[in-house]
């Protein structure tokens, strides 16, 4: 047990070794997937490769150049050899959208301290953007214009979609600024469920969302006159844009903005008194945190095809809460660990069980009732999820870190400074 | 138009009343657990949706035991609903123990315990939805028919601008029964000692503390006596309505506690009139609203209409209608 704990001490002290250590992990793992190429835990060893290197003790650059190879080229390339293939990169797509809608959350919760508890809204106000006018949908009750537009839109619906569920957010964020507290979950829920029900019922008087049939056939998405219908090209636009998020949240969590948002979580009255704008700055949590999700909800219209109402239930926006408290509220790393937990839990752990668990039953003659099948019991293992984490590790799987400010450096850069303006000062005067 | 909604007003009354007592009962647990806590209680729902379960399984086993056919209908009510209330209160107090006490103790911030109760609450529905389909094989369940004798009012012959309404014997019941609970507890509250040691806690924890009441024993009766309530009108509720499944609780819980918010969040009789005006509202926007609009709109809004009026009282209104305005301070 010594030698083992001095042997990682050797390696966490030595860079070259952690390299080595860290390659030889992604290796093996890489190798173990394209020689099981049907085994999830392969898989999902090999996606473990990102965490490790989130722990090592490395340049920030490096790391960001690494993990992003392996996502982009590693994986993608060893999974190509698998018969389920298009099922590890669907899997990867979803974790792509729920990532950027749990960091969007993250915003809101995590940084403002706003508990949304409908904040699936805004991903299906985005979905429905697109898929309204990348359908025939739009040709119902639009007196202009020639429908479905083509699948090159898609880009431009992007931003639209950010921008729409933007507004929403800030129609949401008004009558919050009247809330307080506890108060503004029950509205969100509202919001949420006003959402719903309006996305389903709007068939008439007027067609907009063809109510519960939902709106099908959408336009796939083109890129230079290709068409992209499949989940490996699907992957790579939820990454592109999952960077964007994540390159976005980074610059703003230290921003003025950012430091306002957790000023405000901390103590209102105080932030207020301190000269923080709370409506600027609470809208600003709101819509930055929606267009988040509105352009993931394009992606997600685009992927799927097919939109209804019963994609965007309560139950999903708890889901997206679930990977925020279970990572850590306020932590960019570990929302991002949790959504993916959550999304690997929800389609590939629990269903290889059930199917495991079905599989026994056949085959050995213990019956299982199906109102046990795991696939059933989400709510069950998301409630237990909840509790523990809110009792026993409130700071999630990663918790939250405050960047660190060296005491010693600023107190030189302030003397220098005081020194520089003495030298002018007195030359002012000299002169 | 006008007329036509004049002639459905007398079932309209009737039904939104019904809805409007369960409503009001359930508001209840709501707004004592906000009373005391400041925490919207996210499982109270799911207590009601529990004991509407508990009192059927109650129900079933005595129709079993042939009970139902040889006793008197109204005990056997009687029996299912206090067995239903005791275990649901039981749960309420397990729930506050395991939930929400150790945050207390840590003095977590109040958007832990949301989330906690939130957790609850899905592992209630998760856990009753299993047990149902475990012995069931589907979980909604359809209760044995009670109280089903159907009554005519008959208002067209003496005023002729009102058309007939039918309601149930059960309709009778449940307004009965809600209305003998919303006496006991306001005398409750309002007269005993228990009742005076509650308000104290919720007008300030520390003092009433420091006064020798022990406020977790407090705490835990409020959950038992809020949670009971709930449990015994998810009985009735099971009674009304015919059949019950483990989402139920949801829908109605965020309604009840709308109309705890529009009763004035703490204040126990405001809550009793926010549960019924809610019922009549949406049972009158249920009927009419395509009337209203011209068939753009339909029933299935009844609930975007709830949902606004909470928005809207929260926007104007924050205390509710009978509730004081709490300046903060720092």
């Amino acid at each position: 047990m010594t030698s083992l704990s001095a042997f990682f001490e050797k390696i966490a002290q030595s860079k070259k070794n952690q390299i080595i250590l860290f390659l030889t992990y992604v290796i093996v793992t890489g190798a173990g997937l394209f020689l099981l190429p049907d085994s999830t835990i392969a898989f999902l060893l090999l996606l473990f490769s990102i965490l490790i290197l989130y722990y090592l003790n490395l340049n920030l650059r490096a790391k960001w150049v690494t993990g992003i190879v392996i996502l982009a080229v590693v994986v993608p390339f060893i999974a190509s050899f698998s018969d389920s293939y298009q099922t590890y990169m669907e899997v990867g797509t979803l974790v792509g959208i729920y990532c950027a809608m749990a960091l969007g959350l993250n915003i809101v919760v995590g940084f403002a301290g706003l508990l949304d508890l409908g904040f699936i809204a805004f991903f299906a106000v985005g979905a429905y953007t697109y898929a309204i006018f990348a359908s025939d949908q739009a040709s119902k009750f639009m007196p202009f214009g020639h429908y479905p537009l083509s699948g090159g839109t898609f880009w431009i619906f992007i931003f639209i979609a950010a921008i729409v569920a933007a507004i929403f957010g800030i129609l949401l964020g008004v009558p919050v600024l009247r809330v307080r507290g506890d108060y503004l979950a029950i509205v969100t829920l509202g919001f949420g469920e006003i959402i719903r029900i309006l996305l389903n019922n709007m068939d008439h008087p007027i067609n907009i969302t063809n109510g519960s049939m939902g709106i099908a056939s959408i336009t796939p998405p083109s890129f230079f006159g290709i068409s992209i219908g499949s989940s490996n090209q699907f992957y790579y636009i939820a990454f592109a844009i999952f960077l964007l998020v994540i390159y976005v949240v980074r610059k703003l969590e230290y921003s003025k903005l950012g430091r306002a948002w957790k000023a405000v979580r901390d103590n209102e009255i105080a932030a207020q008194s301190m000269g923080i704008p709370l409506v600027k700055t609470k809208l600003a949590a709101f819509a930055i945190g929606a267009s988040f999700s509105g352009m993931m909800g394009v992606v997600f219209a685009a992927k799927q095809m097919f939109v209804d109402a019963t994609s965007f239930t309560y139950l999903e926006s708890t889901m997206v809460l679930v990977m925020v408290i279970l990572g850590g509220m306020g932590s960019v790393p570990g929302v991002i660990l949790g959504a993916a937990v959550v999304i690997i839990l929800r389609t590939q752990v629990l269903t290889n069980i059930s199917n495991w668990l079905s599989a026994m039953s056949s085959n050995y003659g213990i019956s299982i009732p199906p109102a046990l099948s795991p696939e059933k019991m989400q709510l069950l293992i998301f409630g237990i999820l909840l509790i523990v984490f809110a009792l026993y590790r409130t700071q999630g799987l990663i918790p939250h870190k405050n960047r660190k400010v060296d005491v010693a450096k600023l107190k030189k850069e302030s003397e220098q400074a005081a020194l520089t303006r003495k030298k002018t000062a007195s030359g002012g005067a000299d002169s | 138009m006008l007329a036509h909604i004049i002639q459905n007003l007398p079932q309209v009354l009737i039904d939104g009343l019904t809805l409007g007592v369960v409503y009001a009962v359930v508001a209840i647990g709501y707004t004592m657990v906000y009373g005391i806590l400041e925490l919207i209680n996210f499982a109270h729902g799911d207590v009601f949706m529990t004991g509407a379960f508990i009192g059927a399984i109650v129900l079933f086993l005595l129709m079993g035991m042939g009970f139902l056919a040889a006793l008197p209908a109204i005990l056997v009510f009687i029996i299912v609903i206090v067995i239903a209330a005791i275990a649901t209160g039981l749960l309420g107090v397990g729930i506050e123990r395991v939930a929400y006490r150790p945050l207390r103790k840590k003095n977590a911030p109040k958007l832990i315990a949301l989330i906690t109760s939130i957790g609850i609450s899905f592992v209630l529905e998760d856990l009753v939805r299993f047990i149902a389909e475990l012995k069931t094989g589907n979980y909604i369940v359809t209760a044995p028919p009670m109280f089903n004798h159907k009554f005519t009012l008959n208002l067209h012959s003496a005023l002729p601008f009102f058309n007939n309404a039918t309601f149930q014997s059960s309709f009778l019941l449940v307004l009965i029964v809600t209305i003998i609970m919303l006496i006991a507890l306001d005398l409750f509250v309002n007269k005993t000692k228990w009742g005076m040691a509650m308000r104290a806690v919720a007008q300030d924890r520390d003092t009433a503390s420091l006064m020798t009441i022990n406020v977790n024993r407090v705490i835990s009766v409020t959950f038992f006596i809020g949670s009971a309530l709930g449990g015994a009108t998810g009985v009735l509720f099971m009674i009304q309505y015919g059949t019950i499944d483990p989402y139920i609780g949801f829908i109605l819980g965020i309604k009840a506690f709308t109309a705890a918010v529009l009763g004035g969040i703490g204040n126990i009789r405001g809550a009793m009139f926010g549960g019924v005006m809610l019922g009549l509202l949406e049972m009158f926007a249920a009927s009419n609203l395509s009337i209203i609009t011209h068939g753009a709109m339909g029933a299935e809004y009844k609930d975007v209409f709830a949902f606004i009026i909470l928005i809207l009282v929260l926007i104007f209104k924050p205390e509710g209608l009978f509730g004081k305005a709490v300046v903060e301070k720092v």
